[in-house]
């Protein structure tokens, strides 16, 4: 080819039709279930819906139908999570009171009280990640079954799921029966959140092991990311029976905002694959780096602050103070000893676990989600803040941490898209970043006052 | 922050050096990481020092050598902090230079195919693949265009003399979502600058004005304090009392506060609290009515959550205060008998007091009037508290049981919040300055089954408040122990009441009985109402009346082992003294004697108690809240914000640049086909990425298997190249 004389060059168009991707039934009858619903909704409650449930209503459909259409999973999610709450709500009804439904039914009818009410649902959901958890495990320890567990675990973290979003609807549900006026969202309390983090958290796991099936190993990532799931049970469980903190509680004025019900669940898909992707981190630095360098990093390392923290507390701090360090020293020494038992481990578990490429993609995808969600939920936080505070931005300790997460991450993807970091250095970061949003989600609520004190720990 | 993508020639002079290298370092990433490094360090700082408070508080708490020195490093205002204004203002010079150098570079990209490209150069990818078609060129454009115009490629052909070049690529916004991204930091950090008060301080500077430092009515504060309706830009607070009118804002900068003239005055009609009956505040509103200076008036309501735009002016409801509320109270003495004395003040004002017989002077100083009162009456229940504590150990099927059902809170739960009425809070403060806290309640609670008054007291602020708890009378009053206080003062009331006993519980045929009785209960009284003089000489000055003053004299007359009998006696005698006290007052009053029934006596033993420790109340008068007039006032924000649309642009940008630049994978796609001697053709193809992904070697395997299916020559293994491939 002659460069000196320049060749002539025309678009490329494609002369005949193209055939779109070919949607199965299922996806149309799902279409239609949720178009149906939505119908009935509307026609039925329209005279009581104001412009944004009117909008919030319209808009879900096609957000649904896309999503299910996307991953096909969703579709019976959805429609199994709607007739299950509809299932709770007929029992319910069945019984009125002077104000809607009688709530006491909860306790009376068995299918209520035993698998249906909001707070039975939610326990269900915490022993089912427990069980998917054990089951993850255990498949790094048996010989041919090991596969079998494995898949098993995800079913029972598909169970935990649906318990969890059924247990969130019906709590919405029940929390419209005690009062006018008191009726909201599940997402304004810690208890509320916590749930809507282990959904979130595993529905994502869920989603990358379906992604990447047929990738041999992946599924044994569920093994380290329900351990997180798994903890955060393990708190909501404390927060219920020491803090009783599982009662519906009516919005004060502060929380009365439509901004709440997107900001709130937009910052837990970004906590949650923010520690999705450092478990993964952590899974990829067992494979990848020396024995030595993980005692030092994940044991010794941890070891020193908790020796640190412990000196803190020698030396006399206010009683408060005192009572947070131990808090946080007692989270610190169970990672540590997590930590030394993987390490001592590691063999089993590199055996097992994706190839380190996979490992690699899954920790960029779900940074990248939970970035993504993370900007959008500040944003939104910003809005927000300038309707209820007077500022889209007041330096409050919470606002402040989120752009330290933010800011943090920022700085993961700059080095990963510019400048190509790879390898165990990302990986790290990605582990200690968990640190970072673990502090901005509970640690400024635990250690620090400020605007955000909706969840007082 | 950026990738170099095209390296300028390096300038020779040593000035041109220095600049093309202090520019060099000013848009590296590195430089970007370690000012964002920075600016994370700050903030944590600020959120673990406690910002803008009183000097005082760094002073307690870090000493005065360090809270110096914090304070000139700006650790109290961290974010307006020259140090950190300079380093957020580099942050936008890199990113700015970032785009500055990236833009053109990406702009040219978006409007090119990449056509041009010598076939040979496709072997350099690491993505590509060859293979033998049997199919003519032609046919072979023809299907390349069916594969990949639907699937979103927008590609151009070339056609050269020994085959044909297909530059196709797909997923270019993921550059401009590079630009949205990086220009939205650039607004916001700009808007945010706008709207903070760097521009109040400028103008303060410009205009020769100062901050206001100290006290006293808005209207005396000086023009040099002031800033007109014409400041663009300002975040202030506004004070308004129900029933009146405020047109000035203050607005608190770290030297002082500066006074905000607004451009429309602002009304309180009326400030509106609502609280569920969990006691948790539902609803803060304010009605208001606002006057623009051409007359016009405007009605709203503010309410947290939906601020009102006026003129420009945003309104926000902040907070709400009491508004100078008109309480009456009544005054009764302690220390002597007398008539109640009637005072009257608003919630924030003083009156002197005269302490007659101890000629002491006292200021009564209001602090705050609350209507409603919403307490979890459990706590104060001895019966609720035996049913929380059990002391059995707790039943595991039990405590499930409570976690299952409902999220609703027990009904049994709800009724331990109880709204117990309005209370008052004052201050008596003394002439050397001192101050004690009074907190009483209006009305009686039930406690234990007991009406009772809940009167509170406090030596400092960080101390609870301990209650007295004087019994409510049948007339659900604090009268009768009010009554029998005072006429404990009272010596002739005193001989009455004992005489009176005396006769009553002396069988009437040991008349000699009655004197030693009589006795008895005098010095009962006596010793109960500190008129005894020995037991008033009494060292201990708390032993000197009340129970205490009772058992001092036992100890010192009685013998060890008579003493629990001889105590018994007495208290009987006591009691019994009491309500003949009572009585006698209530004679003179013209009223009955008390019923004898089981009420009067539980009333007369809560009476008893408390007024032995009504002893140690620390004030010579105890004042009851008469009545009240509540007046609130609202604290509004008003402010002129007109850098939020730059953030807001901002924002939008860069919710979209990210979504852009996180999911969108730009690629673009080269296709040579050569004519083969058979009459078929040999594809060449080869892709590149700006960056290595799963996703991108899977579609790559899809397009190659679509084009060439199993005429691919198998890939050869190649190096995978750290960065993008060759343009």
């Amino acid at each position: 080819m002659d460069t000196s004389t320049p060749l002539t060059s025309r678009p490329l168009m494609a002369s005949g039709a193209s055939s779109g991707n070919r949607r199965s039934t299922f996806d149309w009858v799902f279409a239609a279930i949720l178009l149906a619903g939505a119908g009935y909704a509307l026609q039925r409650y329209h005279a009581s819906m104001d412009g944004y449930e009117l909008g919030i209503l319209l808009a879900s459909v096609p957000a649904l139908i896309a999503l299910g259409w996307f991953w096909g999973p969703l579709r019976p999610l959805v429609l199994g999570v709607g007739a299950g709450a509809l299932m709770a709500m007929a029992m319910y009804l069945q019984t009125p009171d002077n104000f809607g439904a009688d709530l006491a039914a909860g306790e009376k009818r068995f299918f209520l009280k035993y698998l249906l009410s909001s707070q039975s649902a939610i326990l269900w959901m915490g022993v089912l990640v427990f069980m998917s958890t054990l089951a993850y495990w255990a498949g790094f320890f048996a010989g041919k079954a090991s596969a079998a567990l494995q898949r098993f675990g995800s079913q029972l973290a598909w169970g935990a799921v649906f318990m969890a979003l059924l247990g969130t609807m019906v709590r919405w549900f029940e929390s419209h029966q005690i009062g006018p006026d008191i009726g909201h969202i599940p997402v304004s309390n810690l208890y509320e959140v916590f749930v809507l983090f282990i959904w979130v958290t595993t529905l994502f796991l869920l989603y990358y092991e379906q992604r990447y099936a047929g990738r041999q190993g992946i599924r044994a990532l569920g093994a380290f990311v329900m351990l997180v799931v798994s903890a955060a049970v393990g708190f909501l469980v404390w927060y219920t029976l020491v803090r009783e903190a599982h009662a519906i509680q009516p919005l004060v004025p502060a929380l009365q905002s439509w901004w709440m019900k997107i900001h709130v669940p937009a910052n837990f898909v970004g906590y949650g694959t923010f520690s999705l992707a450092a478990m993964v981190a952590l899974a990829y630095l067992l494979k990848t780096t020396p024995a030595r360098t993980l005692w030092i990093g994940l044991v010794a390392v941890p070891g020193a602050v908790l020796a640190l923290m412990a000196a803190f507390w020698l030396v006399g701090l206010s009683a408060e103070t005192q009572q947070a360090v131990f808090k946080g020293g007692r989270m610190i020494a169970g990672c540590m000893a997590f930590f030394a038992f993987a390490i001592a481990l590691r063999q089993r578990l590199n055996d097992r676990t994706p190839s380190v490429e996979v490992l690699d993609d899954v920790m960029y995808k779900s940074i990248a989600v939970g970035f993504a969600f993370f900007t959008i939920a500040t944003i939104l936080g910003a809005f927000w803040a300038a309707e209820a505070w007077g500022g889209y931005w007041s330096w409050d300790p919470k606002e402040t941490w989120a752009l330290i997460v933010w800011l943090n991450y920022a700085a993961w993807l700059h080095m990963r898209l510019m400048k190509g970091l790879r390898g165990a250095m990302a990986a790290w970061w990605a582990l200690v970043g968990l640190l970072v949003t673990t502090f901005a989600f509970l640690g400024v609520n635990m250690f620090l006052t400020g605007l955000h004190s909706y969840g007082q720990l | 922050m950026s990738d170099a993508l095209t390296p300028p020639a390096r300038p020779t002079a040593p000035v041109q050096r220095w600049l093309h290298n202090s520019i060099e370092l000013l848009s590296s990433m590195r430089f970007a990481i370690a000012l964002l490094t920075v600016i994370c360090i700050a903030s944590v700082i600020g959120t673990v020092v406690q910002q803008n408070q009183p000097a005082v508080n760094y002073v307690n708490e870090f000493g005065p050598f360090w809270a110096e020195f914090f304070r000139r490093l700006g650790l109290y205002a961290v974010y307006s902090a020259g140090w950190f204004l300079v380093i957020l203002g580099f942050l936008v010079a890199s990113t700015t230079l970032c785009i500055a150098r990236n833009a053109p570079k990406i702009l040219h990209d978006l409007r090119t195919f990449k056509e041009n490209l010598r076939e040979s150069a496709l072997q350099a990818f690491h993505h590509k693949g060859r293979g033998e078609v049997p199919e003519a060129p032609a046919a072979a454009l023809d299907r390349i265009a069916g594969m990949l115009t639907p699937g979103g490629w927008k590609a151009r052909v070339q056609d050269r003399p020994n085959g044909t070049m297909v530059a196709a690529r797909k997923g270019t916004s993921n550059r401009l979502g590079y630009l949205a991204a990086h220009s939205a930091i650039v607004l916001v950090c700009i808007g945010g600058l706008i709207d903070g008060d760097l521009i109040v301080r400028l103008q303060l500077l410009l205009q020769d004005k100062t901050p206001y430092v100290g006290d006293g009515q808005v209207a005396d504060v000086p023009a040099r304090h002031r800033l007109g309706t014409d400041n663009p830009t300002y975040r202030g607070n506004l004070f308004v009392a129900e029933g009146s009118k405020e047109r000035v804002a203050l607005i608190t900068l770290s030297a002082g506060v500066v006074l905000q003239e607004l451009p429309f005055d602002i009304e309180l009609k009326k400030f509106t609290v609502e609280y569920y009956d969990t006691g948790m505040p539902k609803l803060f509103a304010s009605d208001v009515v606002l006057h623009d200076r051409d007359g016009t008036t405007t009605t709203a309501r503010i309410k947290v959550n939906e601020p009102l735009v006026h003129r420009g002016v945003t309104i926000f409801q902040s907070g709400f205060e009491d508004g100078g509320s008109r309480v009456r109270l009544k005054g009764h003495p302690l220390d002597r008998t007398g008539t109640p004395l009637a005072v009257e003040g608003n919630i924030g004002s003083s009156v002197p007091l005269v302490s007659q017989s101890a000629g002491e002077k006292l200021q009564l100083e209001f602090t705050e009037l609350r209507p409603t009162n919403v307490e979890n009456m459990a706590d104060g229940d001895p019966a609720a508290a035996e049913g929380g504590t059990d002391a059995r150990g707790v039943n595991f099927s039990d405590s499930l049981g409570k976690h299952l059902g409902s999220g609703a809170r027990n009904p049994e739960d709800r009724k331990t919040q109880q709204n117990i009425g309005p209370s008052i809070s004052y201050k008596l403060r003394d002439a050397a300055g001192q101050a004690r806290e009074f907190h009483n309640f209006m009305v009686p609670v039930t406690l234990g089954g007991q009406r009772v008054f809940l009167l509170g007291v406090r030596n400092s602020p960080d101390e609870p408040f301990r209650y007295l708890r004087p019994p409510a009378d049948a007339q659900d009053s604090l009268d009768d122990w009010l009554r029998m206080r005072s006429s404990l003062n009272d010596r002739k009331l005193r001989e009455t009441a004992a005489l009176h006993y005396a006769h009553l519980v002396t069988p009437k045929h040991q008349p000699d009985q009655i004197e030693p009785m009589r006795q008895a209960t005098l010095k009962a009284l006596e010793l109960f109402s500190g008129a005894d003089p020995q037991a008033a000489a009494n060292p201990d000055p708390t032993a000197r009346n009340g129970m205490p003053a009772m058992e001092a004299f036992l100890r010192a007359r009685v013998p060890a082992k008579d003493q629990p009998r001889a105590a018994e006696v007495m208290m009987q005698v006591l009691g019994g003294g009491m309500q003949a006290l009572l009585d006698g007052a209530r004679e003179r009053q013209g009223l009955q004697p008390l019923p004898v029934i089981e009420a009067t006596q539980k009333f007369m033993v809560q009476a008893v108690l408390t007024l032995s420790d009504s002893y140690a109340y620390p004030a010579p008068l105890l004042f009851t809240l008469d009545g009240f007039d509540q007046i609130q006032a609202s604290t509004f924000q008003v402010t002129r914000t007109p850098g939020k649309m730059l953030v807001y642009l901002g924002c939008v940008l860069l919710a979209l640049g990210v979504c852009a630049m996180l999911y969108v994978r730009e690629r673009r796609l080269w296709i040579w086909i050569e004519p083969t001697e058979t009459g078929g053709s040999r594809l060449t193809m080869a892709m590149s990425v700006t960056r290595q992904s799963l996703d991108n070697d899977r579609e790559f395997d899809t397009l190659r298997q679509t084009l060439l299916g199993a005429a691919a020559e198998p890939p050869v293994p190649a190096e995978r190249p750290a960065e993008s491939a060759p343009a």
